[in-house]
């Protein structure tokens, strides 16, 4: 095999649907392969804590109908990774049972579907602890036993190694865990003999479909094909263009570091990459290098429930309030520390962001101070239980309401309540976890079910 | 005195994993580029200052040539999505980039 073509849909399965114009477009040109992500650690810690999905799952259902669908009509490998959002086992039951059932409609079959799973328990975590220390990614301090303790759910993070042992096994769909993106693109091309290096930078550029294109589009078709000692990308919605400067710009895309990607099993350099646009919507770059890790290793993502979380809001509109707006906060934290102590760990936590001063950058804010006429308060309270978290909301928002200061006109209310009532949220959650495990088996703690689907149906 | 509003097509903010906002500069063409890596207003030292954050939480600081870009990462102050947090995609953190005036 001298090319090899994937088709990549969306950078994010289910999260909204898949553009379905585009998706036919590229499924006519008959690609190798059909190839998706479905999860992403920048929705919060929430859906993996609570292990729930992120997404409706009529919308995951869709997007898994539009690739199954073309994919058995085709006879090609589909290939799914993270499935639904959080890529816990959850997510990789709800995706077997979606795809079963479309097969059962659609009268597709009979096919062999390979459920890899990726979650990972508290004990089998802290054994491994015991023998080795778990680095930790971003600056973190290694990990500890008491932070495995307050999480709820831990995934790692798959490389090529479980997908390709899918495959050898006859898998004609792969419905994996929590998987590294690259990694997902990155099993076929492998497979059939591609370099390391490609078959990662492959899956580098495809893993967000038509973000590497131009003009921005989310959820439009992309196809990528690699060579012996190219990869080259090319947008299906005739209104995008793969350029030379999409796709550099893309390669930095929201990696810490624009030339070096680490991925289980080493790091991708991409850093004597050429880039040469074939015609107005093709580019193809050379260039790519494998830096082979010295131990193998896989990303450990856990996230834990911190507390209960209610929300309250208040506007200020009277320019002395505005001026004295931090006053009227230490005003209403003292009037809840007087009823529940002091917030701190294991207690309550409450904070204020004030939109119009620097309720985005929070700390980071340049310009913290008000130039508008009015502002806007989000209170939030964390506590140990709903009831706690409610009552901190409000006793805080009211307090906007009753602040004391000098210069005050308005005598019947110092803030306005859009709604005076507590909203409760989702409980709050924390990335616990964010940590390195060395493996000695890449596959070891990615267990594989297969499933032959469809076969009572012809 | 123009500003690097205008003389970078892209400027954007963005999680790089739950620890990390990362921001892309992507300039208009290589002579906007060298300009504002002539001047020195955008270096390590002066995203630092912009932000507030010490020259430790700024991971990263990497001059992208074929793009022709400048990418630098920094730390975040919580974990994406944790308790006070502002901005859990990391989406909207680039603009004090704008007025940045460029000699």
């Amino acid at each position: 095999m001298d090319r090899m073509t994937l088709l990549s849909p969306t950078g994010h399965l289910g999260f909204t649907p898949i553009e379905s114009g585009s998706f036919r477009a590229g499924a006519a040109r008959r690609p190798d392969a059909y190839v998706a992500d479905s999860g992403s650690c920048d929705i919060g810690p929430y859906p993996l804590g609570a292990d729930e999905q992120h997404s409706p799952v009529e919308w995951q259902r869709y997007d898994l109908d539009l690739m199954l669908t073309a994919a058995r009509e085709q006879e090609v490998p589909m290939i799914i990774g993270s499935a639904s959002d959080t890529g816990s086992n959850r997510g990789v039951d709800l995706f077997v049972r979606l795809i079963e059932d479309i097969a059962r409609s659609r009268r597709l079959g009979p096919f062999r579907l390979a459920a890899v799973y990726a979650e990972v328990s508290r004990d089998a975590v802290l054994q491994r602890m015991r023998h080795q220390p778990l680095v930790g990614l971003g600056g973190r301090p290694a990990l500890t036993p008491e932070i495995v303790e307050r999480t709820d759910h831990i995934v790692a993070m798959m490389g090529t190694e479980p997908i390709i042992r899918a495959l050898d096994a006859g898998a004609d769909v792969v419905i994996c865990g929590r998987s590294c993106d690259d990694a997902i693109f990155a099993a076929l091309p492998l497979r059939a003999g591609f370099s390391r290096a490609l078959s990662f930078h492959l899956g580098k550029v495809l893993e967000c479909a038509s973000l590497c294109a131009e003009p921005f589009m989310a959820k439009e078709t992309v196809l990528g094909t690699i060579t012996r000692d190219a990869v080259e990308f090319e947008p299906m919605h005739a209104g995008q263009r793969c350029t030379p400067a999409s796709v550099i710009s893309h390669s930095m895309y929201e990696r810490e570091d624009p030339y070096t990607h680490a991925v289980p099993g080493g790091a991708l350099d991409l850093q004597a990459c050429l880039y040469e646009a074939l015609d107005e919507r093709r580019t193809r770059v050379a260039g790519a290098r494998w830096i082979p890790a010295p131990a193998y290793a896989v990303k450990l993502e856990g996230a834990g429930r911190v507390g209960s979380r209610a929300f309250a809001f208040a506007a200020l509109r009277d320019p002395h309030a505005i001026r004295l707006i931090d006053q009227m906060e230490r005003w209403a934290r003292a009037k809840v520390e007087e009823r529940h102590g002091p917030s701190g760990p294991g207690g309550y936590e409450l904070f204020f962001r004030v939109f119009g001063r620097d309720g985005v950058l929070g700390a980071r804010e340049p310009h913290p101070e008000v130039t508008g006429h009015e502002v806007a308060l989000m209170i939030e309270a964390v506590a140990p239980t709903d009831d706690e978290a409610a009552a901190i909301a409000a006793l805080a928002q009211r307090n906007f309401f009753f602040a004391r200061f000098p210069g005050l006109r308005g005598t019947a209310g110092t803030a306005a309540l859009p709604v005076d009532e507590v909203l409760l949220g989702r409980p709050a959650f924390s990335w616990t976890i964010n940590h390195l495990l060395p493996l000695d088996d890449p596959c070891e703690l990615f267990p594989m079910r297969l499933l032959d689907v469809g076969a009572a149906v012809r | 005195m123009p500003r690097l509003f205008d003389l970078a097509g892209t400027i954007r903010s963005k999680n790089a994993g739950v620890d990390h906002v990362t921001f892309d500069i992507i300039f208009v063409d290589r002579a906007a580029y060298d300009r504002v890596n002539t001047s020195g207003v955008l270096t390590r030292e002066t995203v630092a200052r912009l932000f507030g954050v010490s020259g430790d939480d700024v991971t990263h600081f990497v001059h992208v040539e074929a793009a022709p870009a400048v990418k630098f990462t920094l730390r975040r102050p919580r974990p994406s999505g944790d308790p006070g947090e502002t901005d859990v995609f990391g989406s909207q953190q680039y603009p004090p980039l704008f007025d940045i005036e460029v000699p």
